[in-house]
Order: C-alpha cells, then sequence, then structure tokens
C-alpha cells in the first residue's frame, strides 16, 4: 500500500509541480511551434506521453544493467557513454514505434504524421531519461515518471493551444504579436502549475 | 554564398536571432539562466558545439548519404556534447553540477540540429564554422540577457558579487523572489522579443 502512494505521488509530482515544460523548458520548440490548435496539440501530446513510457523504462534498463560501475553485464563504468545510448535508443524506440503503428493502426499513423520523427529531437524526451538517471529511479518508479512527465507536457501543450486559439481574435501590440505574447502566456501558465507545489 | 565572414558570425546574432525569431532551441537552456555564470558557462558549451559540429558535418558533407543523415549529425553532436561535458566536470565540477543535465541536453538543443541540417550540409567547412559561432552568439546573447536579470533582481548579484546589498543583510534591496522561477525567464524573453521587434520592426508577425 505504501509503495502505492509513493508511486502515485511521484506520478503527480512528476506531472504539475516539475512539469517537464514549464519548470524545466523541455521540449520548448515543438511546445511553441505546434500549439497553434488544439486538434494537433492533442496529437503530438499522446505520442509524447507513448515515447516517453517507452523510452524512460528502457534506458533505466540500460542505464542499471550496462552502463553503471558493477553493473550486471558489463561491470567497468561505461557512463560517459550514456548520452550517446540514450540518443540512440529514443531514435530507435521511434523508428519502431513508427513502423508498428503504421503496420497495425494505420489510421493513427496517418494522423500522426510527421510528429513522430520530430519527437527523436524533442528534449523532453531525453531530459526525461536524464532526470531518471540523475535521480536513480528503480524501473517501478522509472515507468511511473514516464507516464507522469509524458502526461504533464501533453497537458501543457493542449492547454496552451486552447488560449491560442482563443487569443486569435484579441488585439494584441503589434511587436509582441505572434512569439512574443506567446511567451508571455507560457510564462503565465507556468506561474498557475507553481501553485500545484503545494500539493 | 556571397556573405562575407562578419556577416556569417552578426547576422544571427540581431538580423536572424535563432531564439527570438526562429523558436530553435529554448528548450534546454533557460532553466540554467538564474545566474550569470551558469548562463555564461552554457553559452560558450553551445557556441563550441554548434560551430565544431557544423565544421565536422561540412567535412564530411559529401560523403553522407541522405537517407542516414540524421543519425550521423546525432552522433556527431553527441560525441561533440561528450566532450564538453566531460571537460566541464574535470575543470569545473561545481559549475557542471548546477547544470545538471542541461549539458547533456545540447544534444537535442535545435539550434545544434538545425544549423547542421540547414547549413552545413550545403556550405564549406570555414562558413559553417563561422555560422556556429554566429548562432551559438545569437543563442548565448538572450542567455546572458536574461541570466542578468534573473540574478540582479532575483539575487542582487552579477556573477555571484552583490551588486544590490539586501534587506536581510543589512542593505536596502528587496529580492524578486520570482525572478527566481521559472516563469520569470518567460516574461524577460517575451518582453526581449517585443523590445527586438520595437527596433526591428520588419520582423513583426502578420495578424
Amino acid at each position: 500500500m505504501e509503495m502505492f502512494t509513493d508511486l502515485s505521488r511521484l506520478f503527480l509530482r512528476s506531472a504539475f509541480v516539475d512539469n517537464l515544460a514549464l519548470a524545466y523548458f523541455l521540449g520548448m520548440c515543438t511546445f511553441l511551434a505546434v500549439s497553434k490548435n488544439v486538434k494537433t496539440a492533442l496529437m503530438l501530446g499522446v505520442a509524447v506521453i507513448v515515447v516517453q513510457t517507452i523510452t524512460v523504462p528502457t534506458n533505466n534498463l540500460i542505464n542499471s544493467l550496462i552502463l553503471k560501475e558493477g553493473a550486471y553485464f558489463v561491470p567497468a563504468d561505461l557512463e560517459f557513454l550514456g548520452l550517446i545510448c540514450f540518443i540512440g535508443v529514443i531514435a530507435a524506440m521511434v523508428q519502431i514505434l513508427e513502423m508498428t503503428l503504421d503496420k497495425f493502426f494505420p489510421a493513427l499513423y496517418n494522423s500522426l504524421g510527421i510528429f513522430l520523427p520530430l519527437i527523436t529531437v524533442n528534449c523532453a524526451i531525453l531530459g526525461g531519461t536524464l532526470f531518471m538517471q540523475q535521480r536513480d529511479y528503480t524501473f517501478v518508479e522509472s515507468v511511473v515518471f514516464g507516464l507522469g512527465s509524458g502526461f504533464g507536457w501533453a497537458a501543457a501543450i493542449a492547454g496552451l493551444a486552447g488560449i491560442r486559439e482563443k487569443l486569435r481574435y484579441s488585439d494584441i501590440p503589434a511587436p509582441l504579436r505572434g512569439l512574443g505574447i506567446t511567451f508571455i502566456i507560457v510564462g503565465l501558465m507556468a506561474l498557475g502549475f507553481q501553485a500545484f507545489g503545494g500539493i | 554564398m556571397a556573405k562575407s565572414n562578419s556577416d556569417l558570425v552578426m547576422d544571427p546574432v540581431f538580423d536572424n536571432n535563432p531564439i527570438a525569431l526562429q523558436v530553435l532551441g529554448i528548450c534546454s537552456a533557460l532553466a540554467v539562466t538564474t545566474q550569470l555564470s551558469t548562463s555564461l558557462v552554457m553559452s560558450i558549451a553551445v557556441i563550441v558545439v554548434t560551430a565544431c559540429s557544423g565544421a565536422a558535418v561540412a567535412a564530411i558533407r559529401h560523403r553522407i548519404p541522405s537517407s542516414i543523415r540524421i543519425i550521423v549529425q546525432m552522433t556527431i553532436i553527441a560525441s561533440l556534447v561528450i566532450v564538453v561535458d566531460q571537460v566541464l566536470k574535470a575543470f569545473a565540477f561545481k559549475l557542471s553540477q548546477e547544470l545538471s543535465v542541461f549539458v547533456g541536453l545540447i544534444i537535442t538543443n535545435c539550434i545544434v540540429m538545425g544549423r547542421a541540417e540547414g547549413f552545413a550540409m550545403k556550405n564549406s567547412v570555414k562558413d559553417s564554422f563561422l555560422d556556429g559561432i554566429g548562432n551559438g552568439l545569437g543563442y548565448g546573447l538572450i542567455l546572458m540577457v536574461v541570466g542578468f536579470f534573473r540574478e540582479l533582481f532575483g539575487s542582487g548579484k552579477l556573477f555571484g558579487i552583490t551588486v544590490l546589498p539586501l534587506q536581510s543583510d543589512g542593505g536596502w534591496y528587496e529580492p524578486n523572489g520570482l525572478m527566481l522561477l521559472s516563469p520569470s525567464a518567460f516574461f524577460i524573453i517575451g518582453f526581449f522579443i517585443c523590445a527586438l521587434r520595437m527596433w526591428k520592426t520588419d520582423q513583426i508577425e502578420e495578424a
């Protein structure tokens, strides 16, 4: 029971308090570029949740079984190879996911389209893995962390897209138009998410 | 490409700033701007990686098959980042602790990738190197501006040296805690973009 409360706390924490997008600025490029309408934002959000939930635990296994000093398969300390391994795993995972979806769920594959390959260079994914490594999560924790942080990212981008859709009808001072006002809105959202810190 | 060397370096700083105009590479960086020293180290790291990866990609650009070019670029960038990371750990351990995962995240910094893919694949080694320096500088400029405001108003210091004496130490300045939290970085960049576009009005977006 205690383990369950710990895990649910970890989920809430990674989804809201330590939101990857709003508290750590991760995945900002896509966050700002693909948040013009809610539907595509949601699609991207779902893709991030799926990839994050797969890659963080995979990298966790690689880290604990191969890279760490005294690990099961290779006892030598290979941690300096971490970065290159993780990014390789992420790229490979995205590729495999893409092929699987293409084969078995073509409709979903077509609607996700360009977003899947884009995820490889989404810093939220690599960031999630690096945080997992830094905070020494166990395998179960890393599954929960991947799910939670992916969910938080998706929630943030869907929220921002909703606000930006409404914003189209407002009269914004010319120099702030577009990117400038988006940054300020993201700032306000981040401020809102900080309030979750009290939970 | 008839651009002169100085254009290659200076163009991305103001006229075509990677952060303010191309919306690239904001990802990994803003969390490190609570202090000027970390912003400076981060900027230097990014300049080195962008310039060297640009030069490396340009040097082998005729030998990279286009179907696997992303992976090749990724590998080059990742190796450079590992070098930077190890150097920081060896010579500036405390700073590298503060930067935590964000040095590693230079790999997925879209500026590096974007310049490798968009510029270095088509241009000579020297041009790509200079272009990398320029884009790194444009990125560093914003990082330094944000870092300056956040450290000055958030803790009354610059590079760790007290400029505005804090009330808690018997001075007069009441620090603005918001500046140390993440939202302030977004506000500062928002207003920076606003200021830049008031100056260079051709960058204003169509409604």
